[in-house]
């Protein structure tokens, strides 16, 4: 979708993240971040849901997928949900899915779960900017990419192996 | 009212706003609405300084019309502020509010970066995938749930009280729960009160006793709420009251038992005096307590102690009151709002060490000296010290507790007008020099400044500088016996000692200990002080994130009685229009069950913390409840089956948004 003059432009790579942050604590504390004018790196992106519960482990491979190099899941602290337990069946369902990523190969550093309150902008300032940091450290992750890579490689295996077929069959 | 298919076109109107400048410094506005004017679906995009005005939503209005818009984003401030001005604008405009979507771009973006460009790439991100997004938005109803009209206030100081006459006088039905044994709260321990020194008692009791006859409160005192259930509304609370060991309905107050007592003297710290007095097992806060009603201390009654007492008490009691074997009772109540008065709890002295508080008998804290000047108090108001002499030095040390990063940063507020007031009176009850050290004097307020002024003339001594220690070591003399307070002059550069008879501690206001306990239980949430968050530090200073709760009074923050009283009044305010208005609008956002889909598997069941969702046995198939669905959200991303949808976050929303954010990621290569 990009013009070649801004493709030039994106020469320098920048870590995208999106982020999904539940509506009660860390969305609003992502407000008083604005509301102070808590300066920090502008890479993430919030996508805003009711409550950290709501997120399926679906969005967050979804948004690796499609070309997020980091993502970053936002709730109450434990005990603080404004449903009660929703950020305890996060944690569990996050737990799960690092154990996933780890096997496909996404870095640790990619996903993080915080909880932040609605009065920790300053949080928000400084996770979004060590994640941004570390992120970049790991460079871009580009799995649309690779997944590009992964269906040319198995359409080549498809096409070699249909090939020796025919031969076989001649 | 569950539609999936797509009947018409979607199109889309897109509104960015300067925000005056707020946004347009940072974001290039222009940029991004002809950006979003290339997209799919886009019919109209346009800039506008002020969207929130008038004209800006008359904009939206005007094109809904002419360009049949069925689909609004707007791009602006955070949806927690607008969010309602522009559904409410878009419905105006004869469309269903729920087409509308709002993008965070100040908040979100320009107030918290500076770089223009990633900040105009981001907005850009940002509204592309609100745009996708709005393709899978529908028509939902408004749900409205009936407001019970009862209200529950939490906390008798001057701001529980004041809410519940205003809401109590305009035919409301309060339950006013209180911890202590009395009503009064911290007002009822002071003799007179800044800036008009009228005495506190004249200004507070005559409410107590208002409170307690108000044919509409019921008064709970020595009783804490345990559970709240419910939602805005149609709460459901239940109410501890702790045993008193007295019949309430029998006891008039006269006090015989505690002169008939087997105890001549007291022997336990009284409270009502921090500390300053002892007080019997069976006692009475003050006299003007409310209700006045004596109670029994059982951690010191000799009866709950051995068995084997005289219980003179009871002999004493013409009305048969006093009633040993009184248990804990629990109250259930339904109310439709709540106000939370729980106030404070001042610093504790012993936390910064130099300044002697426990150490040293003659060093008070401001509140102790409240009672020592109180006509009422223990020494009957006259200025007697722990030694017993009689002061001809003080010195005041301000922001004990405040203003110091090593204890607490925030301003106390009211430290600088009390000690004023308390230099004052220990003037006019011991002729004594009064020194008062300070960083600032703040007296804004009304009449605040002036008080200070009159307090020059009464020859007050003002010296500005933190004290660095309180210490009994005399080096000369004239400092001997005396305690000495070491303090650099800022005015003059010099550290000075002035020796003094007595030492006060202005200990600053501190959340009260259980105020994390306390929020949990409401679901509400604390600033970082500790403090309760109000929903907005100015538009919305009274309300709190969860409808129908609302705060009034120091638990929100450090304030005097005049500001507590206002804001008490705000928050009756609040509750009454909710009652008044009879009923409130719901978000929307519950889960429904789409009954093809459900594969019965059960495991939604057991994760709704709201109950809401069942099992119709005989259709073998799960079905959500929307009046008990909170709208959280988790049991959508629970269902293995993809059964469950949440109206305004259905998978397809949200995976659009994720779409839309990364659809023009560069493709690198690694
Ligand atoms: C030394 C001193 C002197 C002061 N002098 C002045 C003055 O002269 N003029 C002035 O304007 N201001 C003065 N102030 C400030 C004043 O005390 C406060 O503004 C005022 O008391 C605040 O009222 P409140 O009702 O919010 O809180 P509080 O007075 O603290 O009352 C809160 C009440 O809630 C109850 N409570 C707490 N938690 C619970 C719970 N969980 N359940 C049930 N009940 C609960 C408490 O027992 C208490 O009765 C002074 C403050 C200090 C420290
Ligand atoms: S004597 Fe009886 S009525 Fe009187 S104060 Fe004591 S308990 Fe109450
Ligand atoms: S959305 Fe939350 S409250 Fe509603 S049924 Fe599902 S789990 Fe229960
Ligand atoms: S509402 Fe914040 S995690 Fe549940």
């Amino acid at each position: 979708m990009l013009t070649a003059g801004e493709q030039s432009k994106t020469n320098t790579w920048e870590p995208r993240i999106v982020a999904f942050f539940c509506n009660w604590c860390t969305y609003t504390a992502a407000d008083l971040a604005g509301v102070s004018r808590l300066r920090h790196a502008p890479n993430a992106r919030i996508i805003r849901v009711m409550c950290s519960g709501r997120v399926d482990p679906q969005f967050i491979l979804d948004a690796f997928s499609k070309g997020a190099d980091g993502v970053l899941l936002g709730g109450c602290h434990p005990g603080d949900c404004h449903y009660m337990e929703g950020n305890y069946k996060a944690l569990r369902r996050m737990r799960l899915l690092k154990r996933m990523l780890k096997d496909m190969g996404i870095e640790e550093h990619r996903f993080r779960l915080e909880w932040i309150s609605a009065s920790e902008g300053e949080r928000i300032k400084t996770v979004i900017n060590e994640m941004t940091e570390q992120v970049r450290t790991l460079g871009p992750l580009g799995l649309p990419k690779k997944f590009e890579e992964w269906d040319t490689e198995m359409e080549v295996l498809e096409r070699t192996v249909n090939g020796k077929e025919e031969a076989v069959h001649a | 009212m569950h539609n999936y298919e797509q009947k018409e076109a979607v199109r889309i109107g897109f509104y960015i706003c300067h925000c005056g400048h707020n946004i347009a410094s940072i974001v290039d506005v222009k940029a991004v609405a002809e950006y979003v004017k290339s997209l799919p679906g886009v019919v109209v995009s346009c800039e506008y300084k002020y969207m929130c005005s008038d004209p800006g939503q008359e904009l939206i209005q005007k094109d809904i019309h002419e360009h049949s818009l069925n689909r609004i984003i707007v791009a602006s401030c955070s949806p927690l502020l607008h969010e309602h001005t522009f559904r409410t604008a878009v419905e105006k405009g004869g469309l269903n509010p729920y087409y509308f979507q709002m993008v965070n771009i100040r908040e979100d973006v320009s107030w918290v970066h500076t770089d223009a460009k990633a900040a105009t790439e981001k907005s850009k991100d940002l509204a592309r995938a609100a745009v996708q997004r709005v393709f899978h938005h529908k028509a939902l109803e408004t749900k409205h749930v009936k407001i019970h009209p009862d209200v529950l206030i939490v906390g008798g100081g001057i701001a529980g009280i004041h809410a519940a006459l205003t809401l109590a006088n305009s035919g409301k039905k309060v339950f006013l729960v209180e911890r202590q044994p009395t009503i009064g709260g911290h007002m009822a321990m002071f003799d007179k009160t800044f800036p008009t020194l009228d005495c506190a008692a004249c200004i507070l009791t005559p409410k107590m006793s208002q409170v307690k006859n108000h044919p509409n409160i019921t008064l709970w005192t020595y009783s804490e709420v345990t559970k709240v259930d419910g939602y805005v509304g149609n709460y459901k609370i239940t109410i501890k009251r702790k045993p008193r060991y007295i019949n309430e309905e029998l006891c008039v107050g006269c006090m015989d038992c505690i002169e008939k007592c087997v105890y001549k003297e007291g022997k336990t710290p009284d409270e009502f005096n921090v500390g300053l007095s002892k007080r019997k097992p069976v006692y009475i806060p003050f006299p003007q307590a409310t209700p006045q009603i004596v109670l029994i201390d059982p951690e010191a009654c000799i009866e709950f102690k051995s068995g084997r007492c005289k219980k003179t008490c009871v002999e004493a009691c013409d009305r048969k009151a006093i009633d040993f074997n009184q248990k804990e009772e629990m109250k259930e109540i339904e109310v439709g709002t709540i106000i939370l008065a729980t106030g404070y709890h001042t610093f504790d002295a012993k936390r910064v060490p130099f300044y002697g508080y426990g150490k040293y008998p003659n060093v008070y804290t401001s509140l102790e000296v409240e009672r020592l000047v109180n006509a009422s108090g223990p020494t009957g108001g006259e200025l007697i010290l722990r030694d017993g002499r009689h002061p001809k030095t003080v010195g005041i040390i301000h922001c004990v507790g405040s203003r110091d990063k090593n204890t607490n940063r925030w301003c106390s507020r009211t430290c600088c007008m009390y000690s004023l007031k308390l230099a004052h009176l220990l003037k006019e009850h011991t002729e004594a020099e009064v020194y008062n050290f300070y960083i600032d004097i703040r007296a804004a307020g009304k009449s605040y400044e002036e008080f200070y002024d009159k307090l020059l003339d009464e020859n007050v001594h003002f010296i500005r500088g933190r004290v660095a220690e309180v210490s009994d070591w005399a080096v000369r003399s004239s400092e001997e016996g005396k305690l000495i307070i070491r303090a650099e002059d800022t005015m003059i550069g010099i550290v000075r000692r002035i020796p003094v008879d007595m030492v006060v501690l202005a200990v600053g206001m501190e959340p009260q200990s259980d105020s994390q306990d306390v929020r949990r239980l409401f679901n509400i949430s604390c600033s970082t002080e500790g403090f309760f968050l109000e929903r907005h530090p100015k538009l919305a200073p009274v309300d709190t994130f969860t409808d129908g709760i609302f705060i009034a009074g120091a638990c929100q923050g450090p304030k005097d009685i005049p500001d507590s009283v206002a804001q008490a009044g705000a928050a009756a305010a609040q509750a009454l229009t909710l009652i008044d208005t009879g009923e409130i609008e719901l978000e929307p956002n519950t889960a429904f069950v789409v009954q093809d889909d459900c594969s019965g598997c059960r495991t939604c069941l057991t994760i709704c913390p709201y109950n809401a969702i069942s099992r119709d046995e005989a259709k073998q198939k799960a079905f959500i409840n929307e009046a008990l669905c909170k709208g959280c959200g988790t049991c959508v991303a629970a269902c293995p089956s993809g059964a469950i949808k949440q109206n305004l976050f259905e998978d397809e929303m949200i995976f659009s948004e994720i779409n839309g954010l990364l659809e023009n990621t560069p493709v690198v290569c690694c």
